[in-house]
């Protein structure tokens, strides 16, 4: 009787420890991951300053780097994406001309990510605007809400995409304001490519940084400010 | 099965129809194939011009599918006979019709196979997501509505049923009405007026459909319609299209008044191509002044011309909708007011748009599908209206 006790125990302690060795690594990496997702702080809010009077008409190197950064190609066909484009506007009643960049606005209030029916479109802690790709269902709903027309729909089948950028067909997709980088550490590519440091990039709530000193100091404004949507671009000299 | 069709509906004329039905469907389901191996690049829709014609048909058979209810309402509401005999059909032409423009809109979808991702996760700030359980719940209230109609043991129940299936209808009309009165920065939307006169808009094309289809079973079924009851019916639908049009015209003259929204009144009511003539020719003279003048003259309004009228209300809705919801795109964005723009992605100039082959399909099979439907529910079911003795 005692053996077959002492059989039993050693039988289950084995067990528990063939058990506990097996999970462990899962364990372990399972800790790993989630230590590996810090997550976006609230207390930061991204943000862009873009001077008008140093984007210069026909310069379009904003544009290029953000297309090569994030791995999109716009052959000037309407089904074509554009995360960033060039804008020309002319003042209708004195004539002054502008050359801007537009691109999604990272709005507070994102009118994309109040319409999604599935959550795709939302709004990190950061205030930085993303579509989860694995989540849109492609009804482009957030298209139709965007009052800066900052959204993209993919119309064809995609190849050799950058990892750090993921896209998918038949979703929406828009400006991440380069959140692979900026988790990174490093700077929006459009901000970092203009040739005329027409692009200010960083934190918007912290009163240290350019970004919040400059938008302290001189007059900007934000596109449709009529919306209340207070998007994180703001611009200078429009 | 009801003994009036029993007969007709064995015929080889009525399985002819109904194979070109499900010809239609399967058309349908051929281009979405092709939709989903080459992306929406083979339909005319861009990113300036983001919902095209499979949102033309799926919206006009969702508003249609909820005004058809009213010939319902006013049976089991109001309690007028005539009325009553025909809720079955009506109930039955709202499923086949919400079935199909729902399938459309879903097949129209970026990832369509994703579509269980609505129900997983859940956006209760977003109009689409009230309208997925809008349209599930509008199917089991007509359901249950149907079930308290021809199931003798179930209608004392018919009368809360068919008032449930009444307050979920203008729930469900609102809502879709709402998709664009959510849109605060499109200058064709935005505005309060579109959910109810989407309400009273889907009275008349609800209205329109029936007609067509009741005379459609009376025909097959070489049975004659009521004088009183399709008097009665063919001036209700004329007071229903007036109404419509008093909604449409108080929208764009509201629009007139504003100075900020004068271009867009112009492009869509006279200098934007394809969308005055379809607005004024479409909408306002095959839509509404043609069959206004079959339904009222007094030496026409017989069967035939209620009819035409009722096919002409159809067309003139599907002009309507193309206008809103196409030309409501087409006129670009007020991205910087009082700015002249322009820009390599379409901004400042008027959106092109050219429906493609595989996108009417799509459209053309959920027609197919509320076709169908209808076809085999008349076939299998009573659903043949008989009037009810003395119905006045």
């Amino acid at each position: 009787m005692n053996d077959l006790n002492l059989q039993r125990r050693n039988f289950l302690k084995t067990s528990l420890g063939a058990a506990a060795v097996a999970i462990a690594p899962g364990l372990m990496l399972f800790k790993v991951a989630q230590a590996k997702g810090e997550g976006a702080s609230s207390k930061v809010r991204w943000g862009m300053l873009i001077d008008t009077a140093q984007c210069k008409p026909g310069c379009n190197e904003c544009v290029t780097a953000c297309s090569r950064e994030n791995g999109w190609v716009n052959e000037n066909r309407p089904t074509d994406p554009q995360w960033i484009r060039k804008i020309e506007i002319k003042d209708i009643s004195s004539g002054r001309e502008l050359s801007l960049p537009m691109m999604c606005q990272h709005c507070e209030n994102p009118p994309c990510v109040d319409v999604c029916p599935t959550n795709a479109s939302m709004k990190r802690a950061d205030g930085i605007v993303l579509v989860d790709k694995h989540r849109c269902i492609g009804c482009r709903y957030c298209m139709m809400a965007c009052p800066y027309k900052a959204r993209s729909f993919v119309h064809e089948p995609l190849h050799d995409q950058n990892p750090d950028v993921p896209r998918g067909k038949g979703t929406v997709e828009s400006c991440t304001l380069c959140v692979h980088r900026i988790d990174n550490g490093q700077q929006p590519a459009c901000a970092e490519a203009c040739p005329n440091q027409a692009i200010l990039f960083g934190d918007l709530n912290d009163p240290a940084s350019a970004i919040a000193q400059k938008v302290k100091s001189v007059a900007t404004t934000q596109v449709r400010a009529d919306l209340r949507l207070n998007p994180g671009v703001r611009y200078q000299g429009l | 099965m009801s003994a009036y069709t029993s007969n007709q509906s064995r015929s080889p004329l009525y399985y002819t129809l109904l194979a070109i039905g499900v010809l239609v469907v399967l058309a349908g389901l051929y281009a979405v194939l092709l939709m989903e191996e080459h992306g929406h690049i083979i339909t005319g829709m861009n990113n300036q011009i983001v919902w095209g014609m499979p949102h033309v048909f799926a919206i006009f058979l969702i508003i249609a599918a909820s005004g058809v209810l009213n010939i319902s309402s006013i049976g089991s509401v109001f309690n007028k006979p005539a009325y009553k005999a025909r809720a079955p059909l009506a109930g039955l032409l709202s499923i086949a019709m919400l079935s199909g423009g729902l399938s459309v809109l879903m097949l129209d979808l970026g990832r369509p196979e994703r579509i269980i991702v609505a129900a997983t996760n859940y956006n209760p700030t977003s109009v689409f997501a009230w309208n997925i359980l809008l349209y599930s719940g509008m199917f089991s209230a007509v359901a249950l509505y149907l079930w308290t109609l021809m199931e003798q043991r179930m209608q004392p129940w018919s009368k809360p049923a068919g008032f449930l299936v009444f307050v979920w209808r203008f729930v469900l009309t609102t809502g879709t009405g709402v998709i664009f009165s959510f849109l605060v920065a499109r200058q064709a939307y935005g505005t309060a007026i579109l959910p109810p006169m989407f309400i009273v808009i889907s009275f008349a094309w609800g209205m329109a459909v029936f007609h067509v289809v009741q005379s459609t079973i009376y025909a097959w079924n070489h049975l004659t319609l009521d004088e009183h009851v399709q008097k009665r019916m063919k001036n209700l639908m004329g007071v229903f299209v007036v109404a419509a049009l008093y909604f449409v015209a108080a929208y764009h003259l509201t629009n007139l008044y504003f100075a900020r929204q004068t271009e867009f009144e112009r492009f869509i009511l006279l200098n934007g191509g394809v969308y005055p003539l379809l607005f004024w020719g479409g909408y306002i003279l095959l839509g509404n002044v043609l069959p206004l003048f079959l339904i009222y003259h007094p030496a026409l309004g017989k069967s035939k011309c209620v009819i035409a009228a009722s096919l002409l209300i159809i067309l003139g809705g599907f002009a309507l909708l193309y206008v809103l919801i196409i030309g409501g795109q087409a006129f670009p964005l007020s991205i910087f007011p009082g700015y002249q723009v322009s820009s390599s992605f379409g901004d400042g100039a008027i959106a092109h748009y050219q429906p493609s082959l595989w996108e009417m399909l799509l459209g053309a099979g959920g027609m197919g599908i509320a076709f169908v439907v209808t076809a085999i529910g008349i076939r299998v079911l009573d659903f043949v209206p008989r009037e009810i003795p003395k119905a006045h």
